[in-house]
């Protein structure tokens, strides 16, 4: 049997971690973080045995600069944290966007703000997908809803992370990092680019490469931040992803990612059995997010319905998505604690009969 | 050198090269003495008149030169008044954020075992914000130089109090002098990196005269040769000058060198390997 397939059980962060050493990651750099922690131990475990660098820094101030300096001499690196540490990481990753440099990161987002708690949460929404460090820029966002997409979304990853040169995100949740599905790894070509523009020492064929973020006449500045936003133009156009359940009779359109689209999922079946006429669009990518579809879909709705575990931040977006043409609800609960398909289905419910 | 003053300062670098009056050609009665190393781009340094960064860059292109290291070396610049390194030395580089430079070398190095990497950072860059990376990057003994300067401020942001600055010492943040049983003492880096097992060679030099110019030249040699045994790191704190914030001419801030900064910081040595140790290094480098 060749072509047997590699099944395994894993947690999330383990599949996360086994795909960045299938998908030919040649660095990672990280810090300690509950609900995380299983990326440095599986990496720390498995890289000796194969191949590359593994390496537990001093903090995630020291791991994001550690990828800024790796991807700058053109290797593939990622990183991974839980919320506050990726809050530590924000500067280093402003600068990594102005840079250019491509790399992938995993949030594992936890509750907050503060220490909050480690049980899972989607409060970093807004930090993802508007930036989340200082000045303009996007990151590129995917948001995984099984344990098989934390695996297939590092070589999705690593590609959008090459093609544009910019930093890519998974941002998934604890609940999701932490559970335990079937996962598949398929054979796969791995292609990696060539980097002319790395710091891999200055040869007689060409002048020197820099890798800078620092641009302090102003119209240089403006002129990369015209690259940059052409850029994130290019990415809207063209990295748009998203999957569809049961949108095309649906009067009401629920929207949710990563573990509350799970959640949705049931709630949309629950209440097809009500008779409600109800579909489910979930944003595969929360940066590109897909607004223009959206926008399609609400033609034909009479509402749509945001479940979040945060007090409600894609909304904004959806909100902005409708153009105000079909109201935009948002249900959630925070803190750690994960709605049912149930609480959901109840407060569709009431939406409903408001909104008729 | 002030922010101010850096935005001000490039409106049109590319064009300010430097013109010798004779023009490329040397008169045949003229003798050569002295040559600007290949290894620096012809952009005229931004840095104040008598600073002790430009010596320095100077020093680090003929370092490259003579160990013809120009193809095999990144560097890592800092935050600081040498923000632009990178448009003098005629290597790569990458620019880091302010005090993260050994963590970005640490990154570079990993994936660049074969290579030469050096940071170049201020006191305020490697001493106050950056020393977290700075101690652990040593202690993880990364093959990489460091090279320190210390003018006991912070130049960029112009003149204030730096981790480094003296007992007493006016700056813009200690106007009445530095007040030790308020702010602590100015710390010494070497010392305090010495012990650490990861510190290879640790040395304090400076560049306020010529002969200790020509020692810290030896010192930079040392930092970049002593990468290929793989032993540990390399930390060349260079006590340097400052005269527009010190407010000081340049003659002057090199005397108050020799008169206040050294009796603070002494010069010489810290930790060296033994020269049976660099022969036996020498040996299995030989037989590789
Ligand atoms: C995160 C951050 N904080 C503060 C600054 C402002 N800043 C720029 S350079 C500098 C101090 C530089 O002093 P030093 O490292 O001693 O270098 P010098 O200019 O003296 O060579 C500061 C505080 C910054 N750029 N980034
Ligand atoms: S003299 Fe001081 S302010 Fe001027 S360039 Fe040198 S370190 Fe900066
Ligand atoms: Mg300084």
């Amino acid at each position: 049997m060749e072509n047997k397939e590699d099944i395994r059980l894993m947690k999330g962060n383990e599949a996360f971690a086994e795909a960045g050493i299938q998908a030919g990651c040649d660095a990672y750099f990280g810090y300690p973080i509950t609900p995380q922690s299983e990326v440095l131990e599986y990496l720390s475990r498995e890289v000796p045995k194969r191949s590359g660098v593994v390496l537990q820094a001093e903090s995630e101030v020291a791991a994001i600069n550690m990828i800024y300096g790796a991807a700058g001499a053109g290797a593939r690196v990622m990183t991974s944290s839980s919320s506050p540490g990726i809050s530590l990481m924000q500067e280093g990753l402003s600068y990594i966007a102005a840079a250019e440099l491509p790399c992938l990161l995993l949030n594992i987002n936890r509750g907050g703000p503060g220490l909050g708690t480690i049980q899972p949460s989607q409060g970093d929404y807004f930090q993802a997908t508007k930036g989340g460090g200082h000045g303009d820029y996007y990151l590129i966002v995917l948001a995984p809803s099984s344990v098989q997409e934390m695996a297939d979304f590092v070589f999705l990853g690593f590609e959008l992370a090459d093609k544009y040169r910019n930093p890519v995100m998974m941002l998934s949740d604890g609940a999701i990092g932490q559970m335990m599905e079937k996962v598949i790894f398929r054979k796969r070509d791995v292609k990696k680019i060539k980097k002319p523009w790395a710091t891999t020492g200055k040869t007689k064929d060409r002048a020197r490469n820099i890798i800078t973020s620092l641009f302090i006449k102003p119209e240089k500045m403006e002129e990369v931040n015209n690259k940059l936003k052409e850029k994130y133009e290019e990415i809207n156009k063209n990295e748009v992803r998203y999957q569809e359940i049961l949108t095309e009779d649906a009067e009401y359109l629920l929207v949710a990612y990563g573990l509350s689209a799970r959640i949705s999922h049931k709630t949309v079946e629950l209440a097809r059995e009500q008779g409600y006429k109800v579909g489910l669009l979930r944003p595969i990518t929360l940066y590109p997010f897909p607004s223009k579809r959206i926008y399609e879909l609400s033609q034909n709705l009479k509402g749509a319905m945001t479940l979040e575990m945060n007090s409600g931040q894609m909304v904004e977006d959806v909100r902005l998505a409708v153009e105000g043409k079909i109201p935009v609800h948002y249900y959630g609960r925070m803190g750690g604690i994960i709605p049912s398909p149930d609480e959901a289905l109840e407060q569709l419910e009431i939406f409903i009969k408001q909104n008729n | 050198m002030s922010d101010k003053d850096l935005l001000s300062k490039d409106k049109n670098i590319e064009e300010m090269v430097l013109e010798s009056p004779q023009g490329d050609k040397i008169p045949e009665d003229y003798q050569l003495v002295y040559e600007k190393p290949t290894t620096l781009t012809d952009t005229r340094f931004h840095y104040c008149p008598g600073c002790g960064h430009s010596t320095v860059h100077k020093l680090l292109g003929e370092v490259f030169q003579e160990l013809d290291i120009q193809e095999n070396t990144i560097g890592v610049a800092p935050v600081g008044c040498s923000v632009f390194a990178y448009d003098y030395l005629d290597i790569d580089m990458q620019e880091a954020a302010h005090g993260r430079a050994t963590a970005v070398a640490t990154g570079i190095k990993r994936m660049l075992p074969d290579k030469y990497v050096f940071t170049y950072q201020g006191d305020g860059d490697l001493a106050a914000i950056g020393t977290a990376e700075t101690i652990h990057t040593i202690n993880r003994g990364e093959a990489i130089l460091i090279v320190f300067i210390n003018n006991a401020v912070y130049g960029m942001t112009s003149g204030q109090m730096a981790p480094t600055t003296l007992p007493g010492m006016k700056t813009t943040t200690s106007p009445y002098g530095r007040d030790i049983s308020l702010v602590g003492s100015p710390m010494k880096m070497c010392e305090l990196i010495a012990p650490l097992p990861g510190a290879f060679y640790v040395t304090r030099q400076s560049v306020h005269t010529a002969g200790n110019v020509r020692k810290t030249k030896k010192a930079l040699i040392n930092g970049f040769k002593y990468q290929k045994y793989r032993k540990g790191t390399s930390f060349v704190e260079i006590i340097s000058n400052c005269p527009s914030n010190w407010k000081m001419t340049p003659l002057q801030s090199n005397k108050f060198i020799e008169t206040d900064m050294l009796e603070y910081y002494p010069l010489g040595d810290v930790k060296v390997p033994s020269r049976e140790e660099i022969k036996e290094l020498d040996a299995k480098e030989g037989n590789k």
